[in-house]
C-alpha cells in the first residue's frame, strides 16, 4: 500500500518534472536562443581549435578542452538567466507555483531543460573529434573524460545560473550574478597563492576547474565525480529554497 | 462548504494587508469580492490558492488545509490571477496543454478538455495564434480556459474583467455566469455593478477587514438606514419655521425635519424618516386637510453605491 503510494507520486513527480522540461525545451528552441547558442560554440571552439591544430601538430582535443570552460562562463548563465526571472517578471511565476506540482519539480524541470540544451550544443563539436580521428591516432581515454567533465561542468554552472535567476525579475542581473558566481568556482583553484597555506588544499578542492582538469585527463575519479554532484545538488536545493522565499 | 476562511491575518512585513478575516463560501456560490484597491483582495485570493501561506489563522478548500494539504488544495482550484499573466512566446493550444499536464491529466483526459474549453471560451479561431497576438478580450478567454482546464471545483478569479472594453466585460461576464451555475466561484472587483451582474452574494472588504457579507438585497436593507423625502410646497404663511415645521414634525415615523430655505411662499424641506417607511401618503393627507399646495414630493433610497461608498471611505479621510 505504502509503496504504491510512492510509486503513483514517483511517476506523477516524473510526469511534472518532464512537463516543465518539454515546455522549456520548446521554448529554448522556439525563440532564437538554441540556435545562437549552438553557432556561437561551434564557431568560437571551430576558431580556435583549428587556428591552433596545424601549428602544434598534434592529433588531440586538449585545447578545445581547456576552451570550452571558458566559454562556459558567459554561455551557460546566458541560457538559465531567463528561466525563473521571465517568469517572476511576467507573473506567470504565481500561476506555476500554484499548479499542483512541488517547487522541487519546477527547479528540477528548468534545471534538466537548460542542462540537455548544452549537451546538445556539445554535440556538433564531436565533428571535431572525427575528423582528429582521420588526422591520426587520438587516445581515447581524454575525449570520453574530456566530454564527460564538461557534462559535469554545464550542470554545475547550470545550477548557479538557475540560483541566480531565481534570485531576481531581470534577466539581466540574473546574467551578471550567474557569470560572477560561475567565475568565482571556475578561479578559485587559479588563485591559490593568495590563499593561506593551511586553506590552499580547500580551496583548491572547492574549484571547479581543478575537477574538471583531472577528469578530463581521463582518470575518472569517484572523488571530482562526487565534488561536481553535491555541488550541484546543493546548488539547485539553494534554488528551491529561493523560489519558495515568496513564503517567508 | 467549498471554502472556509478562519482569522486568516497577513502582515507585509509590519504591515497588516488583511486582518483576522473569516468566510465561508457554499458550495455552487459565485461570491463578489468587492472593495477598493488596496482592501486585501487579491492578498486574501493569493493564500486561498497558496500562493502565499497566512502570517495566522488558516483556510480549507474542499475540507483540505491550505498549510498541510496545499497539493490536494491547488489541485480543487483554477486561478486567474490578477492582471491574467500568460507565457506571449506559447500558442493557444500549446499553452492549454501544459496547463492541462502540470494538473496531471492524462493524454485521454486532455484533448477532451482542449476541445470543451477552447468551445466554452470561444477561442476557437486563436487556437493556433501565438498568445502575445492576441486583444486583451481573447487574452482574458485564455486566462480562464487555463484556470478551468481541469475541471476545478473552485474558481478564484482576481479582477477578471479589469482593462476589458465594455462589450468584452459583458461576454467575460456571462461565461463566469454559466460557469458559476456548475461550480463555486469567488472573483475580486472593485467595480459595484459586477457583482450586480454576477454574484449571488458579496463580501465587502475595506482595510483588510470584512465590512459586511450578505447578499446585495440584504445589504441594501441592512444599510439602507433612515429614508429621506424631499418636500416642496406652497404655503401662504409669514413663516415657514414655525408655521409649517411643527406639522412636519408630529407626523408619525417623522425622525427629524430640515428646513431647507424659501422663496415668497414656497417652502422647501426634508423630512428624514426611520427605515423602511414610506410616509409619502401621510403626508399628502397632511397636505391637503392644511390646504399646502405640494409642488414636489420624492421618496430617496440609499442606493448600493451609496453604502458601498460609505463602507468603505475610511474615518480619517472622511472626518
Amino acid at each position: 500500500m505504502n509503496t504504491a503510494l510512492s510509486v503513483k507520486s514517483m511517476s506523477s513527480s516524473i510526469h511534472n518534472i518532464a512537463t516543465i522540461f518539454r515546455k522549456e525545451v520548446r521554448s529554448y528552441f522556439n525563440s532564437a536562443v538554441a540556435y545562437v547558442v549552438i553557432v556561437v560554440f561551434l564557431a568560437i571552439v571551430g576558431w580556435f581549435h583549428t587556428s591552433n591544430l596545424f601549428l602544434v601538430n598534434v592529433a588531440s582535443l586538449r585545447l578545445m578542452f581547456e576552451l570550452i570552460p571558458l566559454v562556459f562562463l558567459f554561455v551557460v548563465p546566458a541560457i538559465t538567466m531567463r528561466l525563473l526571472a521571465e517568469e517572476k517578471k511576467a507573473g506567470t511565476i504565481e500561476l506555476l507555483v500554484t499548479k499542483p506540482l512541488s517547487d522541487t519539480e519546477i527547479v528540477l524541470g528548468k534545471f534538466l531543460a537548460a542542462w540537455a540544451l548544452i549537451g546538445v550544443a556539445l554535440l556538433p563539436t564531436l565533428v571535431y573529434y572525427l575528423t582528429m580521428t582521420f588526422l591520426g591516432s587520438i587516445d581515447n581515454g581524454p575525449v570520453i573524460g574530456g566530454y564527460l567533465g564538461l557534462l559535469l561542468l554545464a550542470g554545475v554552472y547550470t545550477s548557479v545560473g538557475l540560483l541566480a535567476s531565481s534570485l531576481t525579475d531581470s534577466q539581466i542581473v540574473a546574467f551578471i550574478v550567474g557569470f560572477l558566481l560561475v567565475f568565482v568556482f571556475f578561479m578559485l583553484d587559479k588563485v591559490l597563492v593568495y590563499v593561506p597555506s593551511a586553506l590552499t588544499s580547500i580551496v583548491e578542492y572547492l574549484g571547479a576547474d581543478f575537477h574538471f582538469s583531472n577528469i578530463a585527463r581521463g582518470v575518472v575519479d569517484s572523488r571530482d565525480v562526487v565534488y561536481f554532484l553535491s555541488v550541484l545538488g546543493f546548488v539547485l536545493y539553494l534554488t528551491v529554497v529561493s523560489l519558495g522565499r515568496r513564503k517567508w | 462548504m467549498a471554502i472556509a476562511v478562519r482569522n486568516l491575518t497577513k502582515f507585509y512585513g509590519e504591515e497588516k494587508a488583511v486582518d483576522n478575516i473569516s468566510f465561508d463560501v457554499k458550495t455552487g456560490e459565485i461570491l463578489g469580492f468587492l472593495g477598493p484597491n488596496g482592501a486585501g483582495k487579491t492578498t486574501t485570493m493569493k493564500i486561498i490558492t497558496c500562493y502565499l501561506p497566512p502570517s495566522a489563522g488558516t483556510a480549507e478548500v474542499d475540507g483540505y488545509s491550505i498549510s498541510d494539504q496545499s497539493i490536494d488544495v491547488r489541485r480543487k482550484i483554477g486561478y486567474l490571477p490578477e492582471l491574467n499573466p500568460l507565457y506571449l512566446d506559447m500558442n493557444v493550444l500549446e499553452y492549454l496543454e501544459y496547463a492541462a499536464r502540470l494538473h496531471g491529466l492524462n493524454e485521454s483526459a486532455l484533448r477532451g478538455r482542449l476541445r470543451e474549453m477552447v468551445d466554452v471560451c470561444g477561442i476557437g479561431e486563436v487556437r493556433h495564434k501565438d498568445i502575445g497576438e492576441l486583444s486583451k478580450g481573447y487574452r482574458q478567454r485564455v486566462g480562464l480556459a487555463q484556470a478551468m482546464i481541469h475541471d476545478p471545483e473552485v474558481l478564484i478569479l482576481d479582477e477578471p474583467t479589469s482593462g476589458l472594453d465594455p462589450n468584452q466585460i459583458v461576454e467575460i461576464r456571462n461565461l463566469i455566469r454559466q460557469l458559476g451555475r456548475a461550480k463555486t466561484v469567488v472573483l475580486s472587483t472593485h467595480i459595484l455593478s459586477e457583482v450586480q451582474a454576477t454574484c449571488d452574494r458579496v463580501i465587502i472588504i475595506h482595510e483588510g477587514s470584512i465590512v459586511a457579507d450578505g447578499t446585495l438585497e440584504q445589504l441594501r436593507q441592512d444599510f439602507r438606514g433612515a429614508e429621506r423625502v424631499t418636500l416642496e410646497l406652497k404655503a401662504d404663511v409669514v413663516n415657514g419655521m414655525t408655521d409649517l415645521y411643527p406639522k412636519l414634525k408630529a407626523l408619525p415615523q417623522v425622525e427629524s425635519v430640515e428646513y431647507v430655505g424659501q422663496e415668497s411662499n414656497v417652502h422647501r424641506f426634508t423630512v428624514h424618516t426611520a427605515k423602511g417607511s414610506d410616509i409619502r401618503e401621510a403626508l399628502f393627507r397632511q397636505a391637503i386637510a392644511e390646504g399646502w399646495i405640494l409642488l414636489e414630493m420624492s421618496r430617496k433610497v440609499t442606493s448600493l453605491e451609496e453604502v458601498f461608498h460609505r463602507l468603505t471611505t475610511s474615518e480619517e479621510a472622511n472626518p
